[in-house]
C-alpha cells in the first residue's frame, strides 16, 4: 500500500497550534471534515472513538511518530491524513519522546488487512531516518505531499 | 549448564498470529512491553525479514496478518523465560477475537 492510497492531501496540517493529544486529534479530524472526506455530523463520534482507542494505550510508536486511529462505519475505504508539529506534542509514547509526526487513520470496520498494510507502509518508510527527518522539517503541506510521493516511488527505502 | 553457556544461549520458536486483526498497533505495543521486561535480546523473523522485537515501529513493518508465521528468537540469560512468555502472549491472540 502507498501513502497516496490513503492520505488526503487537502487535509494535511502543518505547524499545529495544538499542544496536547486531544487537540491534535481534533485538529486532524476537523481537517478531514474541511476537506470534505468526513461529514460534519460524524466528527464528534470519530473523535471520541480515536480518543477511546488512545486510552487503551498510546499510539505513539516511538521516534516522534504517532498513528492515532479508529474503525468507523461512516467510511467505506481507508482514510488518512498527516500533521506535523514543529515543537512536538506529549503523546505518552512508549519511548517517552514528544511526537512531531502524526498519521491519523480511519478504517471501515471489517477491513483489518488494509489497516495493517497502512501501518506497515508508514512504519517501513519512517524507519528511514532521512525520510523521517525531512518530514519533520517540512514547512508546507506541498512539501509533505512531495515527500510522500517520493517515498511511494521508493526513493527512501530500497 | 555452565554460567557462560547460559548467558550466551539463543533459543527460538515459531508462532502463528491468531487474532483476526493481526499484529496491529496495540498487540505490537503489548509485545514490546513484555519483551522489554526481559534482558534477553528479542528478534522476530518473518520470511526473509528480521526485526528487533523490542521496537513497535519495527514490528509494524512486518504487516503480520492473521495466520502469519513468525519465528521468535531470544538470546541472553533469561532467553528461555522470554521466549515462553512472548510465545504465550501471541498464542493468547492478545486477548482479542
Amino acid at each position: 500500500m502507498k501513502f497516496s492510497d490513503f492520505v488526503c492531501g487537502d487535509a494535511i496540517r502543518m505547524q499545529l497550534d495544538a499542544d496536547d493529544k486531544e487537540s491534535v486529534i481534533r485538529e486532524m479530524v476537523s481537517a478531514l471534515v474541511a476537506a470534505g472526506q468526513v461529514k460534519e455530523g460524524e466528527k464528534d463520534d470519530i473523535l471520541k472513538a480515536i480518543l477511546k482507542r488512545e486510552e487503551l494505550g498510546s499510539t505513539g510508536i516511538g521516534r516522534g511518530i504517532a498513528v492515532p486511529h479508529t474503525k468507523h462505519p461512516s467510511v467505506d475505504k481507508l482514510l488518512g491524513t498527516v500533521a506535523v508539529s514543529e515543537d512536538g506534542v506529549d503523546f505518552d509514547s512508549l519511548d517517552g519522546e514528544k511526537v512531531q509526526l502524526f498519521f491519523l487513520l480511519i478504517s471501515p470496520p471489517d477491513r483489518p488487512g488494509d489497516h495493517l498494510r497502512a501501518l506497515e507502509n508508514i512504519s517501513r518508510q519512517l524507519r528511514d531516518e532521512t525520510f523521517c527527518r525531512f518530514l519533520k522539517q517540512a514547512k508546507t503541506s506541498q512539501d509533505v505531499i512531495q515527500l510522500l510521493d517520493e517515498a511511494d516511488n521508493n526513493q527512501f527505502v530500497s | 549448564m555452565k554460567e557462560m553457556e547460559a548467558s550466551q544461549a539463543t533459543v527460538s520458536g515459531t508462532v502463528s498470529i491468531k487474532n483476526r486483526q493481526g499484529l496491529h498497533a496495540r498487540p505490537a505495543d503489548r509485545f514490546v512491553r513484555l519483551a522489554l521486561s526481559f534482558d534477553a535480546a528479542v528478534t522476530i523473523v518473518k520470511d526473509n525479514q528480521q526485526v528487533d522485537g523490542k521496537s513497535i515501529l519495527n514490528l509494524l513493518t512486518l504487516g503480520a496478518e492473521q495466520g502469519t508465521q513468525l519465528e521468535i528468537r531470544t538470546s541472553g540469560t533469561d532467553a528461555e523465560q522470554a521466549l515462553a512468555a512472548l510465545t504465550a502472549l501471541v498464542n493468547s491472540g492478545f486477548d482479542e477475537d
